[in-house]
């Protein structure tokens, strides 16, 4: 590959690779990221190889290997292009059928269709599904669409236009003034400005500083920072290529964990590409601007998602934080002025250069600008990664693009910002969802997590879980965090297995707030928000733990019975046979009873009765 | 450069560079501190060293240790808030670690007679890493760490077996304000020893943990350096 060495040489690569492409030819775009590879994408993959070898179609149809679309519960997912039809969970055997409605008769494969839960409709296009068709994609509007693993396809949809923007018509200060016009705030969590930060990094004096790309996503439920890594890894690149530009940066670092191997995998194919493209490495598009990138894989603690562990992590020591000042952007790896941003950060970057600060500036809130990509999961119907602006209320996200509650349960909480988040109570179902509005409501905008929950999930219980992780992953330096931590944990142990006391709140209270002011890094200080959200909207959850010694969700098991309503009983027996323990009894077509004695509370019947008979006492 | 600095209304002249602990001490005001040191980087991990500070007319808790004094500044060492910290800090303690002395004596001394929260279990380390960060920083030597992460959190040599790189200089045994490492020679091994922690006499400090300005702490200091020279020295010529 000839290297790019100016604009025209960019602008002819891309008329070269359009020019080059049979517009006739049907596109199989199948997702390969890990939702859909789990669910064996690639065995459908092979198959669809198989038998386009077989039928000799090679001509008339693509197989395209693309990140995720989003819709992972459904996958594997496979969009039939140019009509854009979509199909899921597609097994192997399918591909024949598949292939079969693509010689121009126009038909679809109707089982493999989305069917709405509700309304029983069939969605034919990916633009009738309501996960798609509410979302404003921006970030991730790539991801689903191209081959991550070739440059070509990047470069084709209109990538490192930015970057040759950048270098060849804007000085440092200008691009830094344009991202803090733009308004973008860091996505990974803390929500300053990227523009701002970029602009004291700049100023700190210094011949060498470095980047980082922070893609340590650790929350639990959270896929967007990797879904971005695996479907559009050249967007990060070219962020990062511009930020070094900006900040004067001539090395970076793509922290990712361990655990996303395929992001791994898309991000060193992409630096590679870039770099025999000539749009990474030395003299980059002619522009005489040098700056390299190396990956670094994390080992498994989700304190190194926090920056200055995440530095010390880099430097080859065990990740703990340590104070600020002196900030990274002065004072960061190896003592140098370092920029760490979030993977999606980065993504926004070329956006926000194409299509000007105005235009960004343009959507969202007024402290909170552009779009935001969450991971939707938990009681919804339609689980997955979505795209919306910022100031899109939570009931639009979870009723609209989430289809609302499963099993027409009714909607108790949204815990949003991962286990450092907050949960938000239906009162609150109308609010906007950006930095100050969460912020305002106990929770934080974070990565961009968001866990429904609903009648079934007991808050003290919900609080409990995070506290156990944070527990799990405090690095253990400071006190308030460690032994904060620990006595939290275990105050909440007891409340959920009903030997809560009168002054636990209170306690739990306290200490919350001190470890809010007085823990060393992130992770402590918003430690405690899954506890003091929980307290203060839910409340009477934790004063019927301790005073009445009842769970009214049916979780904590010392705290609830389960009981066959003798009304709404007919006796259909699917309690008494589904039963591991055997301890439901009754008569055929007439009322049954559980032994309470020797109940183990697996919630089986109560899940599997129809008639909503079992109820929680 | 010297800067000048408001505490709890006294102005104090300082180096630039001074921390706010420092200044206050010069100051002849006392703030408790359990893994401050001044032979070495200072640490923020105990938090008992947090004053309030008002800076551009913001107010907020800083660690002292580590914040650095800028002309301006008005500290606040003796406030609610500081004092809601310090106790948190100290019951905390008590429940990690009920039976030691020096625990108890800190405590009772800021009034604290029992901790609030229960005490889940006995432990004698309160990780405040100055035997680590000694032995790294002071020593050279890196012979002990902190290995595993939140709870489980201990200070060890590399898997807990003997440490080939230990000078046997007995720093860590010394600094330890909770006296809970006892360092015993390795019969097999000339030279290097284990680390077992848990069993020292609390008597070898005659001044009642107070380490400011204690002439144990100059003497072994001046003491540890002489023995980490001939070590060098000795390393050199081999």
């Amino acid at each position: 590959m000839e290297q790019i060495t100016d604009i025209s040489g960019l602008e002819a690569l891309r008329e070269e690779i359009l020019a080059n492409r049979n517009k006739d030819k049907t596109i199989l775009r199948t997702c390969i990221s890990t939702g859909c590879k789990a669910q064996k994408s690639l065995k459908v993959v092979e198959a669809l190889k198989a038998a386009i070898k077989e039928h000799g179609l090679q001509e008339k149809v693509e197989i395209k290997k693309t990140g995720c679309h989003g819709f992972c519960e459904m996958g594997p997912i496979m969009v039939v292009e140019p009509e854009n039809i979509f199909y899921r969970k597609v097994k192997p055997e399918d591909v024949g059928e598949i292939l079969s409605t693509l010689n121009g008769s126009g038909g679809v494969v109707e089982r493999l269709l989305w069917k709405d839960p509700v309304t029983k409709e069939l969605a034919t296009h990916e633009r009738e599904l309501p996960l798609y068709s509410k979302q404003n994609k921006n970030v991730i509007s790539r991801s689903g669409k191209i081959d991550p693993a070739d440059i070509e396809d990047y470069i084709a949809s209109g990538g490192y236009s930015a970057l040759s923007k950048v270098l060849h018509s804007m000085k440092p200060a200008e691009v830094i003034n344009a991202v803090i016009a733009s308004g973008l705030r860091g996505r990974g969590g803390g929500g300053f400005s990227t523009g701002l930060k970029w602009k004291i990094c700049s100023n700190a004096p210094g011949d060498m500083k470095y980047i980082v790309a922070n893609g340590d996503e650790g929350d639990p439920g959270a896929f967007m920072d990797r879904s971005l890594m695996e479907g559009d890894p050249h967007s990060i690149v070219e962020g990062m290529v511009i930020g070094a530009y900006a900040i004067g940066a001539s090395r970076g670092f793509i922290y990712v964990r361990e655990e996303y191997p395929i992001a791994i995998e898309h991000l060193s194919i992409a630096i590679k590409k870039s770099e025999e493209y000539g749009l990474l490495g030395n003299d980059i598009m002619g522009s005489g601007f040098d700056f390299s990138v190396q990956i670094n894989r994390g080992a498994g603690a989700f304190v190194c998602g926090e920056e200055t562990s995440l530095m010390i992590s880099l430097e080859g020591k065990s990740g703990t934080p340590r104070s600020r000042p002196p900030y990274p952007a002065i004072e960061g790896l190896w003592g140098k002025p370092t920029i760490i941003n979030n993977v999606e950060t980065l993504g926004n970057i070329p956006l926000i250069i194409s299509k000007g600060a105005d235009e960004y500036a343009a959507v969202g809130t007024e402290g909170s600008k552009g779009t935001k990509v969450f991971s939707l999961v938990g009681k919804v119907q339609n689980t997955g990664l979505i795209e919306v602006e910022m100031g899109t209320t939570l009931r639009e996200i979870i009723f609209g693009i989430g289809g609302g509650i499963r099993k027409g349960r009714s909607f108790k909480a949204v815990q949003t910002g991962g286990p450092s988040g907050g949960c938000i109570p239906i009162t609150k179902i109308d609010m906007s969802v950006d930095y100050d509005s969460l912020r305002e409501a106990g929770a934080i905008m974070g990565s961009g997590g968001m866990i429904v929950m609903d009648e079934t999930s007991c808050m003290v219980d919900v609080a409990r879980y995070f506290i156990d992780f944070l527990m799990y992953e405090s690095c253990g330096k400071c006190v308030p965090c460690r032994e904060g931590l620990k006595q939290m944990h275990h105050i909440l142990e007891n409340i959920c297995e009903g030997t809560g006391e009168e002054k636990d709140i209170e306690t739990l209270t306290g200490l919350a707030r001190f470890m809010s002011t007085s823990s060393l890094c992130g992770l402590g200080s918003t430690a405690p928000n899954p506890v003091l959200s929980t307290i203060r909207h839910f409340r009477h959850e934790y004063e019927s733990h301790i005073h009445d010694r009842k769970c009214r969700s049916g979780v904590c098991k010392n705290l609830f019975e389960y009981i066959i309503d003798q009304e709404l009983c007919n006796g259909c027996g699917l309690c008494r046979v589904k039963c591991p323990e055997k301890v439901v009894s009754g008569e055929k077509k007439k009322p049954h009873s559980i032994d309470n004695e020797k109940c183990i509370k697996c919630g089986i019947c109560f899940n599997s009765c129809k008639f909503n008979a079992i109820v929680v006492k | 450069m010297k800067i000048q600095i408001i505490i709890d209304g006294h102005m104090v002249q300082v180096d630039n560079g001074t921390s706010v602990l420092q200044a206050s001490r010069k100051a002849g005001i006392d703030i408790p501190t359990l893994c401050y040191h001044e032979a070495l980087k200072p640490y923020g991990s105990c938090r008992l060293c947090m004053v309030e500070i008002v800076q551009n007319k913001q107010r907020r808790l800083v660690t002292s240790c580590n914040f650095p004094a800028e002309t301006g500044m008005e500290v606040f060492t003796d406030t609610d808030g500081v004092k809601q910290v310090r106790k948190h800090v100290l019951e905390l303690l008590l429940a990690r670690c009920p039976e030691v002395p020096m625990i108890q004596t800190m405590a009772r001394r800021m009034g604290i007679e029992k901790t609030g929260f229960k005490k889940i279990e006995s432990k004698e380390c309160i990780l405040c890493g100055l035997c680590v960060r000694f032995c790294e920083e002071a020593v050279g030597a890196a012979a002990i760490g902190l290995s595993n992460r939140g709870t489980e959190r201990e200070v060890t040599t590399p898997f807990k077996s003997s440490s080939d790189t230990c000078i046997g200089c007995g720093s860590c045994t010394y600094i330890c304000p909770t006296a809970c490492i006892e360092m015993i020679p390795d019969e097999k091994i000339s030279g290097i020893r284990n680390m077992n922690m848990g069993r020292l006499s609390l008597e070898l400090c005659s001044n009642d943990y107070k380490c400011t300005d204690c002439d144990i702490e100059q003497t072994f200091i001046k003491d540890i350096k002489s023995v980490i020279a001939q070590f060098r020295k000795k390393d050199k010529t081999q």
